[in-house]
């Protein structure tokens, strides 16, 4: 069991000695944690993941998102400006907008038919003035202070991203460039065709899904698909990239690209899984190459709730709602390019059994971020080791190292207090 | 939408063909529940469709699934990547079809039905869970005298379903 401080006091969350070559348990099962990252980190100067461009093309259009734990609308206004406002009438509170996706002049909160723009600005209170002079609003009452909460709202490439803070970075800087290389590589410009969504519930902590993604040494174990069929394998041409900061990684590959002065049976023997499988079909690893990069697969995780992916052929975002410290809601929207033939879509949808809530590799990754969390939440050890590639941090060229969660804990470390 | 009564009027011929896609349904469902998934892709023709997909990509007409299998050997591929590859807790279905309908006989022969269905699931130590529930939209054709799906679309209800899909619907 994990051990929850006395009286919830912070003091009494001490980091293990082995610093970044450890990490407690009280990370992924403490509520106080929990309100804490919501607080400083996705409602802090963060850029959050909210919608594509190319769900909400026309004016008018609108979509319900989430930022952490908040509900929000991405709505396309009548200036053709993208807009990210709270889902919560100013009036009394109410999650009004209540629809997966849609077309509308304006929002009008059901509850008491407050309306708003689609950039958030309160237009009409009914009965303003009262009926007969009697009732209404006092006389001083300015629509203008009563609108929408409106977030902040950067775009690049298609792909929007909101904040709640006052004050954040811009968006390329945020993201910053050995992040961004492999990030326009997939978001070019080209429109996007939208495939379509997938949604799951993980029983994980969020960070946990941060982790898998910063850990390549697992790729190379848990996914003996992956192994099979050279998607991802040691000894193969591979890079761990991290940020200046750590918050932000790519995790890349090159099928079939494998390095020089490797002796590949003994790559084989430490993996205790290699089996020999022939598919009928083989789309589903058919690789149709169609970018300029030396990567079959790129993995972003980009800080804190967007994941991209780009696995052979099947192309997706993931976004991450965090609904307490034990699990998220994982929300993946999957698409192609609109000038992509019927073929290449055709190809898209098979390969979209390879990831997903029911893909050959998420399967396993949902899985084990489960087992994860149980560990942390039931046993009476109370850490985990992160000591693979001794205390290296940031970018490596090997999968078989945790150097890049190591610095997405020190830099989670110094904005948390920790 | 039809009644059965309107597109097949004759009694014994609308129970037959009842007892049949039921017979099917059952079949289908007894060998996905006893873990016999190396059997399902028998159910479906060589050239079938199979998806499992959210209502809301059905009803925006989005073609992504969230299992996807264009031809019984993309199924079969799927089966043997689950079986000998994949990493998962031990788990126990149950399947249950309801609710038939059977909405056109075509002069060729093909079959629309649909089916509700409500999938329960039982992992290794914890507590049965409905899993999920949907309609299953269908495309029977008779192939050696026998009934096969051409086409299975699996439309779930909730959005959201509960950590991993494994086996098929
Ligand atoms: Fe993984």
């Amino acid at each position: 069991m994990s051990v929850q401080p006395p009286n919830g006091s912070s003091n009494a969350f001490v980091w293990p000695e082995e610093g970044l070559n450890a990490v407690p348990d009280w990370l992924y099962t403490s509520d106080e944690i929990y309100q804490r990252e919501l607080e400083r980190i996705f409602y802090g100067p963060t850029w959050n993941y909210v919608a594509l461009e190319a769900e909400i093309p026309n004016h008018g259009d609108y979509k319900r998102s989430w930022v952490g734990e908040a509900p929000v609308i991405v709505t396309r206004g009548a200036d053709g400006n993208v807009h990210v406002v709270e889902n919560r009438c100013a009036h009394r509170g109410a999650e009004f907008c209540r629809s997966l996706t849609g077309n509308s002049k304006e929002f009008i909160c059901p509850y008491h038919q407050w309306t708003y723009d689609l950039d958030g600005s309160l237009r009409a209170v009914p009965f303003r003035r009262g009926v007969k002079g009697k009732g209404g609003m006092p006389a001083d009452f300015k629509l203008s202070e009563h609108g929408l909460r409106k977030l902040r709202v950067a775009t690049r490439n298609g792909v929007v991203f909101a904040s709640y803070a006052d004050h954040v970075e811009p968006l390329d800087q945020y993201i910053g460039p050995e992040i961004l290389k492999d990030f326009d590589t997939l978001f070019d410009g080209r429109p996007l065709k939208i495939l379509g969504y997938w949604r799951n519930t993980l029983y994980g902590n969020w960070k946990l899904y941060h982790e898998n993604l910063k850990d390549p040494y697992h790729a190379t174990l848990l996914h003996t698909f992956l192994v099979t069929f050279g998607l991802m394998k040691a000894g193969q041409k591979s890079a761990m990239i991290a940020d200046p900061l750590g918050r932000h990684g790519t995790m890349a590959s090159a099928k079939g690209d494998e390095e020089e002065g490797v002796d590949q049976k003994a790559v084989n023997k430490e993996m205790r899984k290699m089996i020999e499988l022939e598919l009928e079909d083989g789309r589903v690893v058919g690789f149709v190459p169609e970018f300029k990069s030396p990567w079959t697969v790129t993995m972003q995780t980009i800080w804190p709730n967007f994941i991209t992916q780009r696995e052979l052929n099947t192309l997706g975002v993931r976004h991450i709602v965090p609904r307490g410290p034990d699990s998220i809601d994982m929300y993946w929207t999957m698409f192609g390019y609109a000038d992509d033939t019927e073929e290449m879509t055709k190809l898209r949808l098979c390969q979209s059994n390879l990831m997903g809530p029911a893909g050959f590799l998420g399967i396993e990754d949902n899985e084990a971020i489960k087992w994860v969390q149980e560990g942390a939440r039931r046993s009476v050890t109370e850490k985990g080791l992160t000591l693979l590639g001794g205390r290296d941090e940031g970018t490596s060229d090997t999968l078989i190292t945790e150097a890049a969660v190591r610095s997405m804990y020190r830099y989670y470390r110094g904005v948390m207090g920790l | 939408m039809t009644a059965l009564r309107n597109v097949v009027p004759r009694l014994e011929e609308r129970w037959a063909l009842r007892l049949e896609i039921e017979e099917f349904h059952v079949a289908y469902a007894q060998a996905i529940d006893a873990g016999e998934i190396t059997r399902w892709p028998d159910f479906f023709t060589d050239d079938a469709l199979y998806r499992v997909t959210g209502r809301d990509n059905a009803d925006r007409g989005l073609p992504l699934g969230l299992l996807y299998c264009d031809g019984k050997k993309m199924m079969r591929d799927r089966v043997q990547a689950t079986l000998r590859t994949t990493t998962f807790e031990p788990r126990f279905l149950r399947h249950y079809i309801s609710n038939l309908s059977i909405d056109e006989v075509r002069a060729e022969g093909a079959i629309k039905a649909r089916a509700n269905y409500l999938v329960v699931q039982t992992l290794m130590e914890e507590k049965t869970e409905l899993f999920q529930a949907g309609h299953y939209q269908d495309t029977f054709v008779r192939r050696d005298g026998r009934l096969l799906l051409r086409e299975r679309h699996c439309v779930y209800d909730s959005l959201t379903i509960p950590n991993a899909l494994i086996y098929p619907i």
